[in-house]
């Protein structure tokens, strides 16, 4: 009777704790599945300062506000107690995030647009560096001993399934609204804002009915609470050195694996090998929606055999198979590996769409559309426009004379061509499967780390020990993936290959991970610590 | 095995820097190869990655510092090792 009671106590904490730090995920990635949209309506690219102010949205809030919010709510939360850290930062980030579906675009409020959003974002970031940290200490302290790993790793599926719900709603007010209406300036597009109103609403009413963590209240109770973790964390030799450990021998890793499988896939697959909006995010959901039940096996597997060599195993993985991986993520998706349909038109060309600039009426583009089918099934969209530049002739009234032999056309030398590929059957469970696996090594790197961390620092300085690195490994290491992807694939281009070598970002995470993985194997232990009650 | 990591500590060592001068040596280079219009937003990209990463490459010499320096020849198995 009271073993029941216990796991039904349990199971509470784990599903509040989950639920808030899940919305605040949803909360996070919002902001830049829809960044394209965002940039357009309070960035515009041609509004010189505006754009420095999304590159501050962007970087700042990952790379230092998160890890600045780390040391804030850390230190609140060692100092105040866990409960109520959590919930204010739960509070800090829905109140945000609603707000920023309610300012009104760039072209209405003109530069309050950028700034209002701008400090909204950093907000964000804020919250997130607080809040993890709050909730894997929470229901570490909760569990019962030999399940930490099995319990906490309920909280890591929390960064997946925030993505998937993210991934989720917005495809559902996309589709159901038309990319037209969704991109308006208040269009579908502010709605993801505005339901995290609700989910964060019914979330603090959850959390409100929870109780301090027991080791916590304990501490406090006997007056053992910390004075100041910011400098035993950091400034006491002992702790410091393990704080190093954390981030160097297992969450950099993490972190980047973490990145490449989950964003920096979706983003190749779309932006690389140019599989189709709705096809490209549909099939990352079934790809998370399959693995996430992995983080759960990892964790409880953790308890069993130990954190480390699941982790690491994980990395090498990672570090041996992401380039055959992506190569064949290029292969898949390559018009040359497959045969047109001959008994069919083997290309649909559409008629001509014309369109005059807004701007400058000299400026005409000529948007054509071929539709090519495969014999497997998949079918490619090439979308070309070319610019054509009029060179006017004028009448003696300053109009605009047609009919004027010396009207010059001029077109652009290199059209812009779109490129939509929607995939057949198999090659788009294929795709899913590479997916798939590299969502099985974010389970294995990321399922037991927060067991492996909570058991890594004492109570009255955890917060604050395990948040900092947790947020400089994921926010920092693993954040700049696309940034430092791109920048490598730059350094590839040459006059003879224009394009560079699609696959050198990978070098990033790769060598992130291959370091890491050299540190962990010779400096971490595989022992679990049994007493976290110290 | 407490071999190893001594002497893998000074490779960390070796590391931490050249990681520096090699983001300082691309910052450079990118801000001074962006064009006039992105030139102030590619310098905020890589004020903000060396803001970040200079200290994060300190923290790995220090690690490196320890490791030479046998710290991590035991790790501690209880809080009071740690305080």
């Amino acid at each position: 009777m009271i073993q029941e009671k216990k796991q039904n106590g349990i199971a509470f904490v784990i599903g509040a704790s989950s639920v808030g730090t899940l919305i605040e995920w949803y909360d996070f990635y919002i902001f830049g599945m829809l960044a394209t949209i965002i940039s357009k309506q309070f960035f515009p690219a041609d509004a010189g300062t505006a754009a420095l102010l999304s590159t501050l949205a962007i970087f700042a809030a990952g790379f230092i506000v998160r890890p600045f919010g780390a040391l804030v709510f850390g230190r609140l939360g060692d100092l105040i107690g866990r409960k109520h850290t959590f919930l204010l930062t739960l509070v800090i980030m829905g109140g945000s995030t609603f707000a920023i579906g309610l300012v009104p675009g760039y072209a209405t409020i003109g530069w309050a647009a950028p700034i209002l959003v701008l400090i909204l974002r950093l907000l964000q970031g804020l919250a997130l560096g607080g809040e993890y940290g709050g909730a894997a200490t929470y229901v570490a302290e909760h569990a019962p001993q030999g399940q930490r790993g099995f319990w906490t790793s309920w909280i890591q599926t929390t960064a997946t399934l925030g993505l998937f719900l993210a991934l989720g709603v917005i495809i559902l007010i996309r589709s159901s609204q038309g990319v037209e209406k969704f991109s308006a300036e208040w269009g579908g597009w502010r709605y993801p804002f505005w339901i995290s109103l609700l989910l964060v609403g019914v979330s603090i009413l959850i959390r409100m009915r929870m109780s301090e963590s027991p080791m916590f209240s304990k501490l406090k109770s006997e007056g053992k609470t910390s004075v100041n973790p910011l400098k035993e964390s950091f400034g006491h030799k002992g702790n410091f050195k393990m704080v190093l450990l954390a981030l160097f021998g297992a969450v950099m890793g993490q972190g980047v694996v973490w990145y490449t499988g989950q964003f920096y896939a979706q983003s190749f697959i779309e932006t690389v090998c140019k599989v189709e909006f709705i096809q490209s995010r549909n099939l990352m959901l079934w790809a998370i929606l399959l693995a996430t039940p992995c983080f759960v096996l990892f964790g409880w597997l953790s308890d069993k055999v130990g954190r480390k060599w699941i982790m690491l195993i994980g990395m090498l993985a990672a570090v041996l198979t992401y380039r055959p991986i992506y190569k064949q993520f290029l292969s898949l998706t390559n018009a040359k590996n497959r045969i047109e349909k001959i008994d069919l038109s083997k290309t649909t060309a559409s008629e001509p769409k014309v369109v005059t600039d807004a701007k400058e009426a000299t400026k005409i583009y000529v948007t054509q559309t071929f539709d090519t089918a495969y014999t497997d099934g998949a079918h490619f969209k090439y979308t070309k426009t070319d610019t054509l530049h009029l060179t006017v002739a004028y009448n003696a009234d300053l109009k605009i004379d047609a009919s004027n032999p010396s009207l010059v056309i001029s077109k652009s030398v290199k059209p812009n061509v779109v490129i939509e590929k929607t995939m057949d059957d198999t090659t788009y469970w294929n795709l899913i499967w590479l997916v798939f696996i590299q969502i099985v090594y974010v389970t294995m790197v990321y399922g037991p780390i927060a067991a492996f961390l909570v058991e890594m620092f004492p109570t009255k300085i955890r917060y604050t020990s395990m948040s900092l690195p947790y947020h400089i490994g994921n926010g920092v290491f693993g954040g700049l993936v696309p940034f430092l992807g791109t920048l490598i694939v730059e350094f590839t281009k040459s006059p003879e290959s224009p394009m560079g070598d699609a696959l050198a970002g990978l070098w990033y995470p790769i060598g992130v991970a291959s370091v890491c993985l050299i540190i962990g194997v010779f400096y971490l232990s595989n022992k679990i610590d049994k007493n976290v009650m110290d | 095995m407490n071999a190893v990591k001594k002497l893998l500590g000074y490779v960390w060592m070796l590391i931490a820097p050249a990681l520096i001068c090699f983001l300082v040596y691309q910052a450079v280079e990118k801000i001074s190869a962006a064009a006039e219009i992105q030139r102030a937003n590619v310098a905020l990209q890589w004020v903000i990655i060396l803001l970040v990463f200079t200290p994060i490459c300190i923290g790995f010499f220090i690690f490196g510092k320890y490791a030479s320096a046998n710290e991590y020849a035991q790790l501690p198995e209880s809080s009071t090792e740690i305080e």
